[in-house]
């Protein structure tokens, strides 16, 4: 039995969000179902005794919208015509998804074209859905227009096997350490960046620590006789 | 120190064990390890309002040659906990290590892969203080009961008698991990 | 490994010197410079030395690793080196709950604490589409500390850089200055530092009596010590002479690297979040964006300098608004939402207010499942992400927080202004002389907490 259940209703009418409606048709963003909850109160790590513990509920991410969009949303989306893989509109922001290959093409276009003018780019931040799959690590870039004073968020994905995306530090250098970063705490090769090495963890250090198969890594802790488990250990509301 | 091996042993050393003592805690000189919020508090103890220099102590050695206390002050990370030993190994004797904040004393609320928890696991400490971060004055206070272990270290034969017998005490000691019950 | 001298002998153990495939490596321990000039003059790269600044270091605001190339006294390369304070706050508010997020923010940017947790509660509470029912008295409130943390802020910015420099009396009257505000910030927030205050919803509690009275006296007393700042440095020769034309980023430089705050304003741009995405209702406020249109280390200086006056005009107008909001709630309406504790001064010092612990326990079962929920499992937001930056004293400051529909951050980024801010070393450094790094650093102000998290 699986108990749907929408956590919140954007811009759209509620039944296009329930994930078998949701149109997976070529050029959107398909199915925002990500991840499973199991269990009432998402208890995890002990006994739940409280009888609900087979409630299966889907996470349900806002899902795709359509044109017309609302106010200059639809400007910018006419200026990345043809490369838009979906647009999410929700509370107030918009999110352009992208293919990683149309990524520097999508990014020259908002800063160079006069009605775009996003010259300002606030940095890439690096998401890891694991249940995903094929789209694991999210690269998300938060452009500003300080010329029109838009704000928008373009998201970029690609796969756990092949973690590459083009770098965008040709167009806006500012990316630079943010790539770094993100390379640090993910595993996401940006192509093209001009040294992309560790940056907050030590060099040698094995493994991508933000990444949600990477432990916390804490240690229980003792307390005159007795021991709390590290925080990823501990039982938990989730 | 040389004055320690001229002198016979148990001749007058008391005298001088505390004029050496009262000497150092007057004049007991901080090395610069600030790292993160806690530095701040130091700084500001360093400050006007809570004086560090009424102790002798308003001057941040740069240079760890010319230091005797480390006050290890914010979150160590892994990436620093190298150059934290560095620059203790750096210090010349007689030194001191005093823990500020919980971030240094057991690695504080980031009990993580990143932050080493505890600085103990890397330097020995005399002085643990917590707090997040603490307050100047609890700063001050940490520092002056470290003051009164500088004012009773020993020197010379009994310096190697005491380091023998706290060994000893502290090989022989019950772990803490073996402390059962509320410990009231 | 040929050569004289203790350092490449290896005789001091703490700090051997070595050779190494990048040439030879030397640690200097004091009194052997001949074993380096000799060293130096032997090598092809007779005239290029590599030099190491940091991490430990006086002057390297923070522990930021700066690696030089030198020749002479001018700087060819300079690259930061960072990482030395990373934390690992990010993940770890993964595995907390949405308000204890704010405690583990809030320590990113240890100088500016209530900015952390602005963006982060702003970026919560438009995913919870509460924006509108936040009250007003918490919206005032948060501008409030906000405004007096910029103020905090910027002596510190003014007294390190100008201790490292070697002006120590600027430092010694800006912790001077400083103190006060913190005395603000105990009565209003209970601590010194690294208050969570700001919570999703609104503000963790009202303003105890006679706050508005002491930050009034606050006000009058800084209008007076604020130009003692004016009158000590900005006419200074020697001042002048070091900042004036040192660390030069024009406009172009600035926004190709992505750089906001003052080192932007100080080009003459005067892009400021406050009045072009305005939050938390600033708009409301009068106050002007300050500017200069040097570009340089002087210019940005004296950005600060006003800003910290145009501050206090909006502590004024914000404590003027508070003494007409006596009794209004600081928190949402929402009660799933709100978080529900209540504190007190009792016999020793500040903890749960017993009148609100006799009302949930005897009066109200509901405010005892609110408060048992809220405590235990958090409430949850719903799905998809958010990013509300703020105008904080170093700069854009923003969280990209995403939401799985949980009780707690599916990743919660921060994308801090100092770990933007400070790409522009090399831009500023290179070319000039080692002095000027120090300096240059020190304009951009970067808190390496905010760099590393």
């Amino acid at each position: 039995m699986s108990d749907e259940r929408d956590e919140q209703a954007p811009e759209q009418p509620a039944a296009e969000q329930a994930p078998e409606n949701v149109p997976v048709a070529p050029g959107t963003r398909d199915n925002p179902a990500r991840g499973v909850r199991s269990g009432m109160f998402g208890v995890s790590g002990s006994g739940d005794t409280s009888g609900y513990g087979g409630l299966v509920r889907p996470t349900v991410f806002p899902g795709a919208a359509e044109r017309p969009y609302g106010g200059w949303f639809d400007t910018v989306a006419d200026g990345l015509d043809g490369l838009v893989e979906g647009v999410v509109v929700h509370r107030g922001e918009i999110t352009f998804h992208i293919r990683r290959e149309h990524l520097l093409e999508a990014a020259q276009r908002l800063r160079d074209d006069e009605a775009l003018r996003f010259e300002f780019c606030s940095g890439v931040s690096g998401v890891h859905y694991p249940e995903d799959t094929g789209r694991e690590l999210h690269a998300v870039y938060h452009l500003l227009s300080m010329t029109w004073n838009r704000r928008i968020r373009l998201e970029v994905t690609c796969p756990d096997e092949d973690p590459h995306i083009p770098s965008l530090v040709p167009l806006y250098p500012t990316n630079d350490w943010h790539e770094r970063e993100t390379w640090d705490f993910f595993g996401i090769v940006f192509d093209g960046h001009p040294s992309l090495t560790r940056i907050q963890m030590p060099d040698d250090w094995p493994g991508h620590p933000q990444r949600k198969d990477y432990p916390l890594g804490g240690i229980p802790v003792e307390y005159k006789g007795g021991t709390i488990p590290p925080p990823d250990e501990r039982r938990s509301y989730n | 120190m040389g004055v320690e091996e001229k002198l016979p042993s148990g001749v007058l050393l008391t005298t001088v064990e505390g004029v050496a003592g009262y000497m150092r805690k007057a004049s007991f000189w901080p090395a610069t390890f600030g790292l993160a919020c806690c530095a701040i508090e130091m700084m500001t103890s360093g400050g006007p309002k809570y004086d560090l220099a009424r102790f002798g102590m308003e001057v941040f050695r740069a240079s760890p040659r010319q230091a005797d206390l480390m006050i290890v002050a914010g979150r160590v990370s892994q990436k620093m906990a190298p150059v934290l030993r560095q620059i203790y190994d750096q210090m010349a004797e007689p030194k001191w290590v005093l823990a500020m904040g919980v971030c240094a004393s057991s690695g504080g609320m980031f009990n993580n892969y990143a932050v080493v928890q505890g600085v103990d696991h890397v330097v020995p400490v005399d002085m643990y203080l917590p707090g997040c971060p603490p307050r100047p004055e609890m700063l001050i206070d940490a520092i002056l009961k470290l003051h009164d272990q500088v004012q009773h270290a020993k020197l010379g034969a009994n310096r190697a008698a005491q380091i023998r017998e706290l060994e000893t005490e502290a090989l022989n000691a019950l772990p803490t991990s073996d402390m059962k019950g509320m410990l009231r | 490994m040929a050569s004289t001298g203790a350092t490449d002998r290896g005789d001091d153990l703490y700090a051997p010197g070595s050779e190494t495939s990048q040439g030879r490596v030397f640690t200097v321990t004091g009194q052997d410079w001949d074993s380096i000039t000799e060293g130096l003059a032997e090598g092809e790269e007779a005239e290029r030395v590599v030099v190491n600044m940091g991490p430990q270091h006086p002057s390297t605001h923070g522990v930021l690793r700066l690696i030089l190339e030198l020749e002479g006294e001018t700087v060819t390369e300079a690259r930061c080196g960072i990482g030395y304070l990373h934390t690992g706050i990010e993940k770890n508010m993964e595995y907390r709950n949405w308000v204890q997020g704010v405690t583990f923010c809030t320590r990113m940017d240890y100088l500016s604490p209530f900015y952390n947790e602005a963006t982060y509660v702003l970026g919560i509470e438009r995913l919870l589409d509460i924006e509108e029912e936040i009250p007003e008295k918490a919206q005032v409130m948060r501008v409030l500390l906000m405004e007096l943390n910029r103020i905090s802020s910027h002596l510190v910015a003014i007294a390190t850089g100008g201790m490292e420099i070697g002006a120590l009396t600027v430092m010694t009257i800006g912790f001077r200055e400083r103190e006060l505000v913190l005395d603000l910030f105990e009565l209003i927030t209970g601590l010194r530092m690294n208050h969570a205050f700001i919570r999703p919803g609104g503000v963790a509690q009202d303003l105890p009596p006679g706050a508005l009275d002491e930050i009034r006296d606050f006000i009058t007393l800084m209008r007076k010590r604020l130009p003692e700042y004016a009158a000590l440095c900005n006419a200074n020769p020697i001042f002048k002479a070091r900042l004036v034309g040192v660390g030069h980023l024009d406009l172009a430089g600035c926004l190709a690297l992505g750089i906001s705050g003052p080192v932007l304003r100080s080009t003459g741009y005067g892009w400021d979040l406050r009045k072009t995405q305005p939050y938390c209702g600033y708009e409301d406020y009068e106050f002007d964006v300050q500017t200069w249109d040097t570009s340089d280390s002087y210019g940005r200086f004296r950005v600060r300098l006003n800003e910290m006056h145009e501050s206090l005009r909006i502590v004024e107008q914000a404590a003027d608004r508070l003494a007409g909001l006596e009794g209004a709630p600081v928190m949402v309406a929402d009660k799933k939402i709100a978080w529900p504790s209540q504190l007190a001064i009792g016999s020793d010092g500040m903890g749960n207010s017993l009148d609100h612990i006799r009302s949930i326990m005897g009066e109200s079962m509901e405010g005892l499942i609110h408060h048992f929920k809220l405590v235990t499992e958090g409430f949850r937001v719903p799905p998809g992400q958010a990013y509300v930056p703020v105008e904080s004293p170093r700069g854009e400051l923003g969280a990209h927080v995403v939401s799985d529909g949980g009780t707690r951050p599916f990743r919660a980024h921060f994308r801090d202004p100092s770990f933007t801010n400070l790409q522009a070393t090399s831009t500023m450094s290179e070319g000039g002389m080692v002095a000027d790094v120090v300096v240059a650093i020190a304009s951009i102000d970067p808190v390496m907490g905010g760099v590393d998290r």
